[in-house]
Parts: C-alpha cells; structure tokens; sequence
C-alpha cells in the first residue's frame, strides 16, 4: 500500500513538474471487422490491441484511454460510415483498425479530409503507403510488397531458377506476386506460369495445383491467406508436389493463426513475414506469455499488429503532452522494440520499417515448428510516388 | 502441358470429385425445391453445420468415421427442428415469404455457428483416413479425393433405388409430377415432403463431414457453396435425380477446365453456362415435371 502510495505521489510530482499536461481522456476507435470473411482477423487484432494497452497504457499519469468498437463487416461502405461516426458522434481522438485494404481505400480520403489519423492494424495495399498516403494514414502493420521483396533473391542465391506463381486474383495478390517477381527475376530467376484464382468463388485448387505439375517449374511461390491457405496448402500435400516443387510464399501461408490447422500438410514449406511466435526476444516472450495465458491461443501476427498498435498510440499520448496537434504528429515519430524486433514508422511514407523473417515450417511430433532461417533487417519501401 | 495424358485425367478427376460434392448438396434442395415448390435458401448452412459438427464429434472422440456417420444424423435431426418451427409455418406463405424466411435463416445459423464454434478455420489434423496419395491410370492422385468420389456414386445409387423402386420414391416422384392428383389418391404428400427434407438436410451434412478433411470448416462456407448449387438446380432442372448429377458434372467440368484454360475468366464462367441453359432450356435440362 504504501509503495502505491509513493508510486502515486511520484506520478503527480512528474505530472506537476512537467507543467502544462491536464487529465486528457483519449478515445480511439477501434475499427475492425468483427463479422463476415474476415471476423477472425478482427478479433485476434483486438484481443492484441486489449493486451497493448493492459501492457503499456499504466502509466499514462492522470491520462486515460478509452475504446469505442466498431464493425466494418470487411465492406468498405459499412467501414465508412462506422468511421463517420466514430469521428463525427463519439469525436475519437485516434482511430486504430482496418483489415481490409478495400475498407481503407474506402474510408482514406475521409481520415484525410478531417485529419483524423488512422493507426492501420493490418490493410497491406502498397499505395497506401504510396501514391495515395496521407500524413494521418500511420501503418503499424506490412505493406504487401515489403513482405514478399527479400524472398525473391533468397530463392535466387538458393538457386532455384524457374518459379510458377499464383495468389488470389485481387490487389493484395498482384502486389505480393509483383514484389516477389522483380527482385526474383533481377536475380536471374525465371517466371514460367502464373495463376490468379478468383478470391471468394474458389473452394477447389486442384486443377490449379494440377496445371503447375506439367508447368517445369522447380518452385511454386504463393500467396494465400485464411480458409484459402488452409484448404491450398492441404490440398498441394495431397497432390504429393512436395517432393517435385517445393512450396514457398508469403508467411500469411502458414500463419500462426492456423499452421495447426495444417499439420502434417504445412511440412517443409519455406515462407517470409514479419512475425512469427517463435521469434526469440524479451518482448516477444513477454507477449506470448501474456497472450496464451489471456486467450488460451498462439499470439500470431494479427494480434502483434494490434498489440503495436496500442503501443504506438500509447507511446504518442506519452510524447504529446496532451497536446492534441503534437499527439497527431507523434504517432508517425514513435520507434520501440515489439514482439517482432525493432520498428519504426517511415518518415517518407508513414509505413512501418520492420525485420522480415524468413522461416521454415517443419512437423515435428504432432506440432508445427517454425524456425527462422534468414532475417532481412529493417526493409523499407521506395516511397512509390509519396508525397505528405 | 495439354498433350499430357495425366493433365486430362487428374483434371477429369477434379471435375469429377467436385461435380459429387455438389449432387450432394444440390439433390435434396433440387427434390424439395421441386417437390413443394419450396425454395430453402438456407441449405448450404446445414453443409456448414455438418462441417462444424463433424469436426467436434471427430476432435472429441478421435474417430473420423463416427462423425462421418452421426454428423448427417445430426444435422437431419436440426432439419427436423427447423421443419417442425418454422418451415411448416411457412408452406402456404407463397415463395416471397419463404425465401425471405430462409434467407434469415441463413444469418441466424451463421451467428449460431459463430457463437459455438467461433471465427477461426477449424480442421482435423489426426485420425483422418486415405490421407496421401493413390496411383490411378498414371497419375499420382490424392486418395480422400477418391473417396469422395466413391461416396457420390454410393449416395447417388441409393437414392436411384430409393425413388425408382420403393413406395416413398413413387410417392416422391407423383408428388413432383403433380401434387394436388397425387392428394387425391391417398399420398400424405405433406409427410413425403418432410421425409424428403429430412433426407436432403442429411445429405448436406454428409457433404460437410466429407469436405472438412479436404477443405477446412469455416464461418461462410454454407454461403459461399449455395451459389454453386442453386447454379446446379437451376441448369439440371427441378426435382430429379438425373437433372441433379448431370448438372452437378456441366458446373463442376466447366468450373474445372475453365479454370485452366481460360483463367482469365474463371471467376464468371459458371455463370455463362448458367446464361446458356436459361436461354435455350429454361425449365433446365432435365426437369421432373412435364416431360410428358
């Protein structure tokens, strides 16, 4: 009780010391699809993002924070007018979210236009962080093409020559593939077949799988996230390509949100992304911990994104002041270690520098480990045509 | 890569393992669409709830088999529920009602699914069997596929001797000619009418529990099926068994070779067949009624 007391007393002392700072509540809004295709997501980034300011948020001094949840449902028309109103009617200081890039496209030039900042949680759409980046769009997640650019001269110096690709036939799988494919081919590697599989009307990827099998290939690289790299990547095992064609991709292919799901089928496949639970670091082990005693599951990268997000949010309070403009200019200024290493926000772009791992998934006694075999540290993107 | 003769049988295969899938799936709703002119719009959620309970009855009791058996059951015996609650209210409501009623359906099962079974992909990584690979006429082909193939012809010649040679397949078959004529002479049509819903609800399970190896279960997945079917009910034409697996094969042949060869358009290729057949066939290609 009483080293309460003295913490308590010690706070105010720096709280009085520090002049100008008066009892701010901070609302954000936290803006992220809690029903349809992308339910999961949603809730594995909020649970990540409750964990960020349980870990963080103690010591903001008489400052509070408070969330106000919203669902987009993963449309951007509903995502923009859930925006609206967390601006508008509740007049949120910060809005954090976001999974889907068509939702972020859609509620842009809105956050742009009221100069609301947005703390994007996981939309990866490469322009937005380029051509069309804001100074309120902060992006705490990936880019689309940051994660997949080191894997193109890793398979390269590995010296695979000939690849086939395939990935979801919308932006996010264009963009990954694109990535992929000029640092591969600059490498000296060859494209021999492309395949881009309607998003939502696929349940089948046999003939897909079936048409890389006579393609000469000697690698496939994927990009596949969700139920859909679930039932890919089962039913390449099933095809037996493994020993021909070895599988490599975006780490979204076995993320930890459903490797388990997997199993025996996510064996041997070689991915890149910029988190996986096994990283070894303090902050990592601290998360991990926190997370599967509070939910009961692997922390994945979703949750990580959510959980950076709080504490880039509670990092920015703390450097602000309570100052409203100095708070919105902080976020896009904030550097810490996370679960998944150091990151900073590009000053450039506003999109996140980050570690990319590049990691092998191996079935080892009813569980998939995976293992880090190379770490492309702190990629950047070209500013693509961003201009603040 | 086309002059390969493996290309065209694993591909033929794929057709044929998808085109299995959806007669499962599409006979029952086929046979209660035109048996009672009753559109349920909720029957891909009952593929869905077969899915979802398969994978518990499996993780529970380590035994894929038993719920490949008691996940159908299951799912007939929420059909039964769901007749005796609320379908039967709605018999004489007219179409616009019912399918307003199942299309609400559909999002009341979906939250419900949510709640028990909750938004991540669940899947059985244990106690599945034919998992690798069987060579098959030169061609190394997945074994579980074959098994689902083997399961739609099992399904597809019981269901033949049901309704060709035994009295509830006559009574199915004068109701779907004529339901009124059919009264007259005696036939509890309403009763044939629940047999027959009980019977496609189980198939749609059957289904589920047959794709969760293979696939995964997943909050959208009866969605995300529904259309394929409703697409095979409507180029196969109502109420028969014929009309249920021949266009189950033209959607899955289509969608299958569309895909590989002119990817482009993969994504509305089922769609055109379905424009072809309305065109020149729109009662379908092999309606039970009026072939007299």
């Amino acid at each position: 009780m009483r080293n309460k007391l003295a913490v308590l007393c010690a706070a105010t002392a720096v709280a009085l010391a520090s002049g100008a700072v008066q009892a701010k509540e901070y609302k954000v809004g936290l803006l992220l699809p809690f029903s349809g295709v992308y339910a999961g997501l949603g809730t594995h980034i909020e649970n990540g993002f409750q964990l960020g300011l349980e870990h963080f948020g103690g010591d903001l001094g008489d400052n509070t924070i408070v969330v106000v949840r919203e669902d987009t449902e993963a449309k951007p028309a509903t995502g923009l007018v859930k925006a609206k109103k967390l601006v508008l009617q509740d007049e949120v200081d910060v809005v954090a979210g976001i999974v889907s890039s068509a939702v972020l496209g859609a509620v842009r030039d809105f956050a742009h236009n009221s100069k609301t900042p947005i703390v994007v949680a996981n939309a990866g759409n490469d322009k937005m962080t380029g051509e069309s980046c804001s100074p309120y769009l902060i992006r705490v997640s990936f880019s689309n093409s940051q994660i997949n650019r080191p894997m193109g001269p890793y398979l390269a110096d590995k010296g695979v020559k000939k690849v086939y690709l395939m990935a979801p036939d919308y932006a996010a799988g264009h963009q990954m593939m694109q990535a992929f494919k000029e640092g591969f081919t600059a490498g000296g590697g060859e494209i021999v077949g492309e395949a881009y599989p309607p998003l939502r009307d696929t349940k089948d990827y046999g003939s897909y799988i079936s048409a890389v099998k006579g393609s000469g290939a000697d690698a496939l690289y994927v990009f596949f996230a969700g139920g859909a790299a679930i039932t890919f990547v089962k039913q390449y095992a099933d095809f037996g390509l493994a020993k021909d064609i070895p599988l490599y991709g975006a780490g979204f292919l076995t993320s930890a949100a459903y490797v388990h799901v997997q199993g025996e089928a996510a064996d041997g496949i070689v991915a890149a992304l910029h988190y996986i639970p096994s990283l070894d670091t303090a902050e990592n082990k601290r998360f991990q911990e926190a997370y599967q005693a509070k939910y009961g599951k692997v922390g994945s990268e979703f949750a990580v994104q959510g959980y950076d997000a709080a504490h880039l949010i509670v990092e920015a309070i703390k450097a602000s002041g309570g100052d409203d403009e100095a708070f919105k200019a902080a976020l896009a200024k904030i550097k810490f270690d996370g679960p998944r290493g150091p990151l900073k926000i590009d000053p450039a772009t506003n999109n996140v520098v980050q570690n990319i791992y590049i990691f092998e998934n191996d079935f080892q006694d009813g569980k998939v480990v995976q293992t880090v075999l190379d770490t492309a540290e702190a990629v950047q993107d070209a500013p693509n045509g961003c201009a603040f | 890569m086309f002059s390969d003769g493996g290309f065209w049988i694993t591909q033929a295969l794929n057709s044929l393992q998808l085109a299995m899938l959806l007669f499962l799936l599409s006979v029952g709703l086929s046979v209660i669409f035109g048996l009672m002119n009753f559109v349920n719009l909720a029957h891909g959620s009952f593929y869905a709830l077969g899915a979802f309970i398969g994978y518990s009855i499996a993780s529970q009791s380590g035994s894929f088999w038993l719920a490949f058996i008691l996940a159908p059951l299951a799912v007939a015996a929420i059909g039964a529920l769901i007749y005796v609650t609320l379908i039967n209210r709605m018999r004489a409501a007219g179409p616009m009602k019912q399918v307003l009623v199942t299309f609400g359906l559909i999002f009341v099962l979906l939250d419900t699914m949510r709640y028990i079974w909750g938004n991540d992909q669940l899947g059985l990584t244990s106690g599945v069997p034919f998992t690798g690979s069987t060579e098959l006429l030169g061609v190394t082909y997945p074994s579980y596929r074959l098994f689902i193939i083997a399961v739609g012809l099992i399904v597809f010649a019981g269901l033949y001797l049901l309704l060709e040679h035994t009295r509830l397949g006559a009574e199915v078959r004068a109701g779907v000619d004529d339901a009124e004529t059919a009264s007259c002479l005696g036939i509890n049509v309403e009763g044939t009418f629940f047999i027959v819903f009980l019977i496609g609800c189980g198939l749609a399970g059957l289904a589920g529990v047959a794709a969760l190896p293979a696939f995964s279960a997943e909050q959208g997945m009866g969605v995300g099926i529904l259309i394929q079917t409703l697409v095979v009910v409507v180029v196969g034409g109502l109420g028969s068994l014929t009309g249920a697996l021949i266009g189950s094969l033209l959607v899955a042949v289509t969608l299958t070779f569309g895909q590989v060869f002119i990817p482009d358009f993969a994504g509305i290729i089922m769609y055109a067949l379905l424009l072809a057949v309305l065109l020149f066939k729109p009662e379908g290609l092999f309606p039970a009624r009026g072939r007299a």
